[in-house]
């Protein structure tokens, strides 16, 4: 489904990304942690083309993103994306975030859209808040419409940047418990975050499909508590360790390593 | 002591209308036409093609560099005769009303694009970057998601160079024509009242302005409220 090869990106002097690979096949949830500043968020960011890279190559359900000439756009419709931000669009009613890409994108008749939007706000739990305006919800709630709106276009997987890194404590779970529903409903997923609850339940739910695989070394706090946590439940994910088997970076340049505080504090 | 007499402004107030009409027609157009022209270019500046970017900057750049009189004067002495060859017009037809239109227009869009640049950039680029995920093409991203915003965070300002605009309308004085102000002065002229119909127009204009910016000053409290 998703194919990262040898991919090297750069901001100016600092490499975000090198030699980077990964692979997620159908069906398959993929966690991505590691400290913040390690390039998580530009993978996923250059595995729908919203950010180029350098060197290497990303095929996504058969489309190669780097190639010059490759509908974006296109390509875009059939990944769905949640920011950490929500980037829901302020200025339109939340039904109205949902519609806008089906009928100007896809090209659904406003029914349609309307049908399929209100299905989603259902399944997401929100289709009482159709006509309020983004701003008028919590941000729990503005992330399950972030969902539902990229749900909308019928993607073939999903990408997560930190869905829940933005959100209040107590309204993570009601974010998490729609992004576990998508996980079991065999929605391919990659999904960067810190919060390894998530990984854990996802996995404990069908381990073999489920990885996991961080950039670096963690931390040494959280490393532990992943072990702990390996060692109880055997079929857990290989969280945050440095035996990530899908994904290869090398360590970032020092200052980087700041961040590390940051991603331990946030679990 | 100046004896003030302010007899001849009622029997002028219907002239005057008229005048204020022409004024408040150009003001109306160029304010619909400038931020359309203007909000292109503001997208083709930010545009990464560097042709249409560079294209944009130098109109903004021009128009901004010289005095509004001037522009003013050349469309009174090219515009008309142009449309007149292009539209086989009489030589009769009046086409200074269009000319100034077209002029302000065309001058306002400039700072109507700078204005309206500023409000694309105040739209986070996560916005753009949520649109664009969801599949939009860049321009549908721009229409749908991010000039709505950028128009909305630059209403106030927008509104507050139109009413600039209708105090700089009174320039067309320069082709006789007879807006607002051109018709004050022509009342005063005839009359031979200048002063007193120039602080009268300079009341008026006063009035509508001080009155426009309070209202624009509401605005503003409850965009952001």
């Amino acid at each position: 489904m998703i194919s990262v090869r040898d991919v090297y990106k750069s901001y100016g002097e600092v490499e975000v990304l090198a030699a980077c690979s990964v692979d997620v096949r159908k069906g398959e949830v993929i966690v991505v942690c590691g400290p913040s500043g390690s390039g998580k968020s530009t993978l996923i960011k250059c595995i729908n083309g919203l950010e180029p890279f350098e060197r290497g190559q990303i095929v996504v359900d058969g489309v190669e993103v780097g190639r010059r000439g490759t509908n974006l756009s296109r390509l875009r419709a059939r990944v769905g994306m949640v920011f950490q931000q929500f980037e829901l669009f302020p200025h339109m009613k939340v039904i109205d975030n949902l519609t806008i890409a089906q009928v100007k994108v896809l090209g659904r008749s406003r029914e349609e859209a309307r049908r399929k939007a209100l299905a989603l706000l259902d399944r997401v739990g929100l289709r009482e808040h159709a006509d309020k305006h983004p701003g008028q919800l919590s941000g729990g709630q503005q992330q399950r419409v972030a969902i539902a709106r990229s749900l909308a276009l019928d993607p073939v997987c999903m990408l997560f940047d930190e869905p829940t890194s933005a959100l209040d404590p107590e309204m993570i779970n009601e974010v998490l418990d729609v992004m576990v529903g998508l996980a079991r409903d065999g929605m391919t997923m990659v999904v960067v975050t810190h919060e390894m609850g998530f990984a854990r339940k996802v996995a404990s739910r069908s381990s073999s499909w489920t990885r996991a695989a961080s950039w670096r070394k963690p931390p040494r706090r959280s490393s532990s508590r992943s072990r702990g946590r390996t060692a109880r439940g055997s079929s857990s994910p290989r969280c945050c360790t440095t035996d990530g088997p899908a994904l290869d970076r090398l360590s970032p340049k020092p200052p980087l390593i700041a961040g590390q505080s940051l991603s331990a504090g946030s679990i | 002591m100046y004896d003030f007499d302010w007899s001849s402004i009622p029997g002028a107030l219907p002239f005057l209308w008229q005048g204020m009409k022409v004024s408040l027609g150009i003001t109306a157009v160029a304010v619909a036409a400038g931020i359309a022209w203007g909000t292109v270019l503001a997208v083709m500046r930010l545009s990464p093609a560097r042709a249409v970017s560079l294209f944009a900057a130098g109109y903004v750049g021009l128009f901004r560099s010289v005095p509004l009189v001037m522009v003013l004067l050349w469309f009174f002495l090219i515009v008309p005769s142009l449309l007149r060859d292009v539209l086989r017009l009489s030589h009769a037809t009046d086409l200074r009303l269009a000319s100034a239109m077209v002029a302000f227009a065309l001058f306002e869009a400039a700072y109507y694009s700078e204005i309206m640049r500023a409000g694309i950039q105040s739209v986070s680029k996560g916005q753009r970057a949520a649109a664009l995920a969801l599949g939009m093409t860049p321009l549908q991203a721009m229409w749908h998601v991010v000039l709505p915003q950028a128009f909305r965070n630059m209403l106030p300002l927008l509104l507050t160079q139109a009413i600039i605009l209708f105090q700089d309308t009174s320039l067309v004085y320069v082709s006789a024509l007879a807006d607002f102000f051109g018709a004050a002065y022509k009342v005063g002229d005839r009359d031979g009242r200048l002063v007193e119909m120039l602080l009268f127009a300079g009341a008026v204009y006063f009035v509508l302005c001080s009155a426009a910016s309070w209202a624009v000053r509401l605005l503003r409290r409850r965009v952001l409220a």
